[in-house]
């Protein structure tokens, strides 16, 4: 059979939701369409309850993605990377229909979207020594401060930069040992619906990434309100006075919000995503002497 | 238990510090009245006694004040950092020359002990300043990127519990980084903010840098909802701190915010009782308990809980509690007829609640403010004494049996801001210590400060750290 004749198969697009793909528990959907409004797929219109067991699934996982080394983190995160680069097609593909792109100019982003992976694969057991340390304080002390994970993050991700800035706003929150609830570019969620496949073929343990489709709108208030969530990343909160709603909403028990802002995805980021989501402890301990010549050498 | 020894009175002398019957709001380098005339009345709340009535800012006045840190800004944040640093060197060498002074003026206002303000608050508060004062021309080595800039105009509102060091932990990153400042000091304890203000004139600070504006919740209000503010530094109530996080949303405002605690004081068996009873009683009754990151409950290992808690009420018993200005003193004033309702309303809630009260044995004196000792045993997590800051010498003792049930109690709280642990065993202190959701974590210690330190809170103890290089990053654009 020749392949103008051969009816090819439609992807059915789903949730990434505990490491698992379920569809929304709604049993609703709605239609995407590509940058000229034809139409690409039906896509999970999330809920509340969905939103819901999403930060459960993350709350569940946090501990042991936390506590997993920084080198293993880094490792699963070049992994993802890898399971991107062989998937490269399929992600040129979407991100040229979603955002209107030349198939050129749709590598370009898809290839800095895997770089990313791996830039931010390499910060994981980096990040600790570059913000934490020995602190000199005066008396016999030793003294250390290490950044922590904040917990678990919600995401609201990117309009239009639906890869590259979505790569850009979950890897940084997860190399560091928190784990996220994402909700997708609402007008272009099918390359994020896509990355959980990736994700979940990258030995990334199920819920440190759970990915919504839906609106913003419709779910944020619940999880800038939900008092198992303690960071909001509002980037993709670009809808009149959502970004201030769901701040106020986020008040609630103090998460940590960071608020949008202009932002060129193609430039190399700095640090201060990793750093919006990371606590520092600091950590005492008398140090004693070793007897009255003073010195222990 | 009778006490040990008879002590002689020994109080620290008042004539070191002159105290003026009235104080105006210090904006753009001058004293003056607020705008509409108000004045209230700080009170010596050992005594009862009216220290000085002081001008209570309105909104008029946090404009006037928000306009000259404006326009102070220019210059100041131009000033090469070398120079800066000087100004903060200056003024902590004066803090320094005038610690005892100003000791005595606290201990006046606030009510802690003399020997707190002595050894602890003023050579941190000087400590402090000198810190940050090496910052200001470090600033491109500081981890930030280089030149990184001020934010403009900080609002800074500071609770009655260390008022010159919270002062210190917010003025001092503020200016080295270039940034001017309006200060409100709490309605409780304003005088030594507007002696602070008197320094910064000794100092030759330039006109409108600092700007300080006593009085009450209205006014910290209106400084941090103040359009033209660019930072705002809070410390006090979780309740408070989430209001300004509504206030600020969709602003550009860079907030910290440095709220209650509920701290978990965790001893293990193997751990040095008598370490540990002298750690107990610093994380609970150091300043009256009136301490953000005090260690207001005790986990207990259960095997040896009756003999802790027999140690540990022996300890008490010998506790003196008076005048703050005695230099034998180890339990001062609480700080405010309110705070004191406040203490005993939650007391006699962890009474009807069921859990067992015991309190050791004092002469309260019949003016002022007192709260004698206090422990609650039978306490379970549900309970308010278990979960609500109660900021006073209060301590709720709970028992475990495993590492792991210790942790999950700990973490057992809508707030993280510190922790203690107890043990010999090194593994263990570096296991529970990595577990523990807490900004601070002492191990075989409690209560210690640096300015080197950053000290800061997890969940709903806030964000931000102050101290220590994380410090500046508050008051910078990065």
């Amino acid at each position: 059979m020749s392949e103008s004749t051969r009816l090819n198969v439609f992807k059915t697009y789903k949730l990434y939701v505990g490491g698992k793909f379920p569809r929304s528990e709604s049993g609703r959907v709605y239609e995407v369409t590509d940058s000229k409004g034809k139409w690409l797929a039906n896509a999970p219109l999330s809920s509340r309850k969905d939103a819901r067991d999403a930060v459960v699934a993350a709350r569940k996982a946090f501990g042991g993605w936390a506590g997993a080394t920084a080198y293993n983190r880094g490792q699963i995160l070049y992994r993802v990377a890898e399971m991107l680069e062989g998937r490269r097609d399929q992600f040129v593909r979407e991100v040229g229909e979603a955002e209107g792109l030349s198939k050129s100019k749709a590598a370009a982003v898809v290839d800095a979207a895997i770089d990313r992976w791996v830039w931010y694969a390499g910060w994981t057991d980096k990040i600790a020594q570059v913000v934490g340390g020995a602190n000199p304080v005066a008396g016999p002390y030793f003294n250390l401060s290490t950044p922590e994970p904040t917990g678990v993050v919600t995401i609201v991700a990117p309009q239009d930069s639906s890869f590259l800035g979505l790569v850009s706003v979950i890897a940084p929150v997860i190399a560091t040992g928190n784990t996220a609830v994402v909700i997708a570019s609402e007008k272009s969620p099918l390359p994020a619906l896509s990355l959980g496949e990736v994700l979940a073929t990258s030995d990334l343990p199920g819920g440190v990434v759970n990915i919504l489709s839906g609106k913003a709108s419709e779910m944020g208030p619940h999880l800038a309100a939900h008092q198992d969530v303690n960071a909001i990343d509002l980037t993709g909160a670009t809808d009149g006075g959502l970004a201030r709603d769901l701040e106020i909403a986020a008040a609630d028990n103090l998460k940590r919000v960071l608020r949008p802002r202009t932002e060129d995805f193609a430039e190399s980021p700095g640090t201060d995503r990793m750093t919006a989501f990371l606590e520092t402890k600091t950590v005492w301990h008398p140090t004693g002497s070793l007897g009255a010549s003073g010195s222990s050498y | 238990m009778a006490s040990a020894f008879e002590y002689a009175p020994a109080p620290e002398s008042r004539s070191v510090v002159d105290i003026a019957p009235s104080y105006g709001l210090f904006i753009d380098g001058e004293f003056v009245d607020a705008a509409d005339g108000k004045v209230f009345k700080t009170v010596s709340p050992a005594t009862e006694e009216v220290l000085a009535e002081v001008a209570q800012a309105g909104a008029e006045d946090v404009d006037r004040a928000v306009k000259a840190a404006r326009k102070a800004f220019e210059k100041w944040s131009a000033l090469p950092g070398s120079e800066r640093a000087k100004y903060l060197f200056r003024i902590a060498r004066i803090i320094q020359e005038r610690s005892r002074e100003l000791a005595v003026l606290e201990t006046l206002d606030n009510g802690k002990p003399i020997k707190e303000t002595r050894d602890a608050d003023l050579p941190l508060v000087a400590a402090h300043f000198f810190y940050y004062a090496g910052w200001a021309d470090k600033l491109d080595h500081a981890g930030y990127g280089a030149n990184p800039r001020p934010l403009g105009v900080a609002g800074q509102v500071i609770p009655w519990n260390f008022p010159l060091l919270m002062l210190a932990w917010k003025i001092a990153p503020a200016l080295a980084t270039g940034n001017t400042v309006v200060l409100k000091p709490a309605e409780t304890t304003p005088l030594s903010a507007l002696f602070f203000a008197d320094i910064c004139r000794q100092a030759g600070l330039p006109k409108g840098v600092v700007n300080i504006l006593p009085g009450y919740g209205a006014t910290g209000a209106a400084l941090v909802e103040h359009p033209d503010v660019n930072k705002v530094a809070f410390t006090g109530s979780t309740a408070v701190g989430k209001a300004i996080a509504r206030s600020v949303a969709g602003t550009d405002k860079k907030v910290t915010l440095e709220l209650g605690g509920k701290g978990a004081n965790i001893v293990f068996d193997d751990a040095p009782i008598d370490q540990a009873v002298e750690g107990i009683v610093n994380g609970i009754f150091f300043n009256q308990g009136q301490v953000c990151c005090a260690g207001s409950r005790l986990l207990v290992q259960e095997s040896i809980q009756d003999e802790l808690l027999d140690s540990l009420k022996r300890r008490l018993s010998t506790l003196r509690l008076g005048d703050p200005l005695d230099k034998n003193t180890d339990i001062g004033a609480i700080n405010s007829s309110e705070q004191l309702a406040r203490i005993t309303s939650l007391v006699d809630e962890g009474e009807a609640e069921g859990a067992e009260r015991w309190t050791a044995a004092c002469e309260i004196p019949s003016a002022g403010y007192w709260f004698a000792p206090t422990l609650f045993t039978n306490v379970t997590q549900a309970h308010r004494i278990a979960r609500d800051e109660i900021f006073g010498p209060v301590l709720s003792v709970l028992s475990f049996r495993t590492p792991d049930e210790a942790v999950a109690k700990a973490n057992n709280s809508q707030y993280g801001l510190s922790a203690g642990i107890w043990t010999e065993k090194g593994s263990r202190i570096l296991a529970v210590a990595n577990k523990l959701r807490a900004g601070v974590v002492w191990a075989n210690t409690f209560n210690k400060f640096d300015p080197t330190s950053p000290f800061g809170g997890y969940k709903e103890s806030g964000f931000g750290r102050e101290g220590g290089r994380h410090g500046l990053e508050g008051y910078l654009d990065v």
